[in-house]
């Protein structure tokens, strides 16, 4: 029972990165019906600016508990200008072309985004310093420590903002406009570059906070760490239903669970075979039996509603 | 300006897709507070001259003239700006969104509140939305739509979906108001109640450009009338002039040399 509460606490924690990283997938694709496959390096760059402002503050004296909004807020605008330039040089050149061409650069954009991440803060592992007392709390059994406890509370904070924002506010309304018919859009005024700009820059300041996070939470960080992380988080969007904002986060959050029950039992169930040294296949398992199930996903509408 | 001068006027717009010639040559003028009717045969480029006007198109030659400004090629939203609102042929609403959202999107262009003001949501943003809220609330009743307006625009009937696309246009508060065959699917209830909706409109000073298949509608509403054919305009006129135009006859019925 321990050990199944603990893997819960673990799997909500690291659902709610994914939740994170997967709305950014999802509002691209909602908009664009592109998949944004640069997604996830847009996540790693902003793990390492964080990690490189708040190491440079910790080194001037700066107090641990300002350097991390701090370096927080400038991964968050260091992301958005990334994602708006993301956009701005690799797709909107390529809006009216094939998909699969935007497509290609998307993974362009992801080797180049990567390669320049290892030129700059090269090759080896950065530790992330301690900055709180990082206590452990035992509920029924099972430990959560404080950073789990921040992480969950802000993802889920940061989750409800959004979904004020997109359905409650005048730049959310023009976003699903375009999303539904941007000939449309445009005709009541919605000036769609612009909200098209808006929805990378929001995707890319919810991919720098689940980068410090995860980073915060592994106590980790390193160049190649968007790679797997995206594909994930691309498998929590597909699997709650790409385009779908709820979707997204169900999506993540049950990815999270998945997988570390999957760690947690499958192992023993197998007697030793697909282990917890196999966590990171069942992600992608899930992805295979969606796309074969359910391509649209949980919550996704069917296919035809979308063109 | 004065109120003498055209809104609309249209210097020799062409345009080409191709080789093919799907307007050329086509001037004409709109003047304020009237209702403008653009007839023709299916094909005849009816449907191209307004999105050309609304910029979805870009005229391959030609220019025109709205509220005293030229464009030649104008952006949607530009268009929008200075006054043009329209509706389409094949009904265009964003149908996952409620009857509300979609005329507050109308309100989108009059409005300011950017990406601070809807993470931040202080006081004017606040009011800023009530307002629009209440604006895109009588608009909704201003065209006859009784349901609530928590109904997802998929959900209205096809009268009610035109109407609501009409609030849409009216929201961005336009001096010209485009058509695209309002009318069309409407049984004859509709239309007249239609018909009566166009005239308030009118008298509520926003100029009309109508293009119709319902040549009893376009006779009964228009004050003037310009019939294309072939992407060329063969007459324009009063209602009556137009329907004894030769060439006009001959368009719609055959006949002729051609």
């Amino acid at each position: 029972m321990e050990i199944f509460l603990q893997q819960i606490i673990n799997g909500l924690v690291q659902g709610s990165v994914y939740a994170l990283v997967a709305l950014g997938y999802t509002m691209v694709y909602g908009i664009l019906g592109l998949i944004n496959f640069a997604h996830g390096e847009v996540v790693m760059v902003g793990a390492m600016l964080a990690l490189s402002a708040l190491t440079a503050m910790l080194g001037w004296g700066v107090p641990p508990l300002l350097a991390l909004p701090l370096s927080l807020i400038l991964a968050i605008l260091g992301c958005m200008a990334l994602g708006y330039s993301i956009e701005r040089v690799a797709y909107r050149p390529l809006r009216h072309a094939p998909r699969l061409a935007p497509l290609i650069t998307a993974i362009g954009v992801s080797i180049v985004l990567q390669n320049l991440a290892m030129m700059i803060w090269g090759r080896q592992y950065h530790a992330f310093p301690q900055l709180i007392d990082n206590q452990s709390h035992l509920i029924g059994g099972a430990i959560i420590n404080d950073i789990q406890i921040i992480i969950f509370v802000m993802a889920l904070a940061i989750m409800a903002s959004l979904m004020v924002v997109v359905h409650r506010t005048r730049l959310g309304r023009a976003m699903r406009a375009v999303a539904e018919n941007q000939h449309a859009a445009q005709l009541m005024g919605v000036d769609i570059n612009r909200v098209i700009s808006v929805t990378f820059m929001l995707g890319s300041a919810l991919a720098a906070v689940a980068g410090l996070m995860v980073s915060a939470n592994y106590g980790l960080a390193h160049y190649y760490m968007g790679f797997l992380l995206g594909l994930k988080a691309f498998t929590a969007a597909v699997l709650g239903g790409i385009g779908n904002l709820r979707g997204a986060m169900l999506g993540g959050l049950l990815l999270g669970l998945i997988e570390s029950l999957g760690a947690g039992y499958i192992g023993d169930m197998t007697g030793g075979f697909l282990g917890s040294n196999y966590q990171d296949v069942f992600a992608f398992f899930v992805l295979i039996a969606v796309l074969v199930f359910r391509p649209s996903g949980l919550l996704g509408e069917r296919i035809a509603e979308r063109a | 300006m004065t109120a003498t001068t055209p809104l609309l006027q249209l210097s020799s717009i062409g345009k080409q897709f191709g080789g093919l010639s799907a307007l050329s040559g086509v001037s004409l003028h709109i003047r304020r507070g009237e209702i403008y009717g653009l007839i023709g045969p299916n094909g005849a480029g009816k449907t191209t001259l307004f999105n050309v006007i609304t910029g979805l198109y870009q005229a391959s030659s030609g220019e025109f003239q709205f509220n005293g400004n030229s464009y030649q090629a104008g952006k949607p939203h530009v268009l929008a700006q200075a006054g043009i609102a329209r509706t389409f042929q094949n009904i265009r609403l964003f149908a996952n969104l409620t009857a509300l959202e979609n005329v507050m999107i109308g309100r989108h262009l009059r409005t300011r509140a950017g990406v601070f003001g809807a993470l931040l949501r202080n006081r004017a943003t606040r009011n800023e939305e009530r307002a629009i809220t209440r604006r895109a609330t009588e608009l909704l009743h201003y065209v006859g739509i009784d349901k609530p307006g928590q109904t997802l625009a998929k959900h209205l009937s096809y009268g009610e979906q035109r109407r609501l696309e009409i609030a849409r246009a009216l929201a961005t508060e336009p001096l010209l108001l485009a058509l695209d065959e309002p009318a069309a699917g409407m049984n004859a209830t509709e239309t007249e109640s239609l018909k009566s909706l166009l005239q308030t409109i009118r008298t509520g000073g926003i100029t009309v450009l109508l293009i119709e298949h319902d040549v009893k509608l376009i006779m009964g509403l228009c004050d003037r009338i310009a019939v294309l054919d072939y992407g060329k305009k063969i007459a324009e006129g009063v209602p009556e002039q137009v329907r004894k135009d030769a060439a006009v006859i001959a368009a719609y019925l055959g006949g002729g040399n051609e």
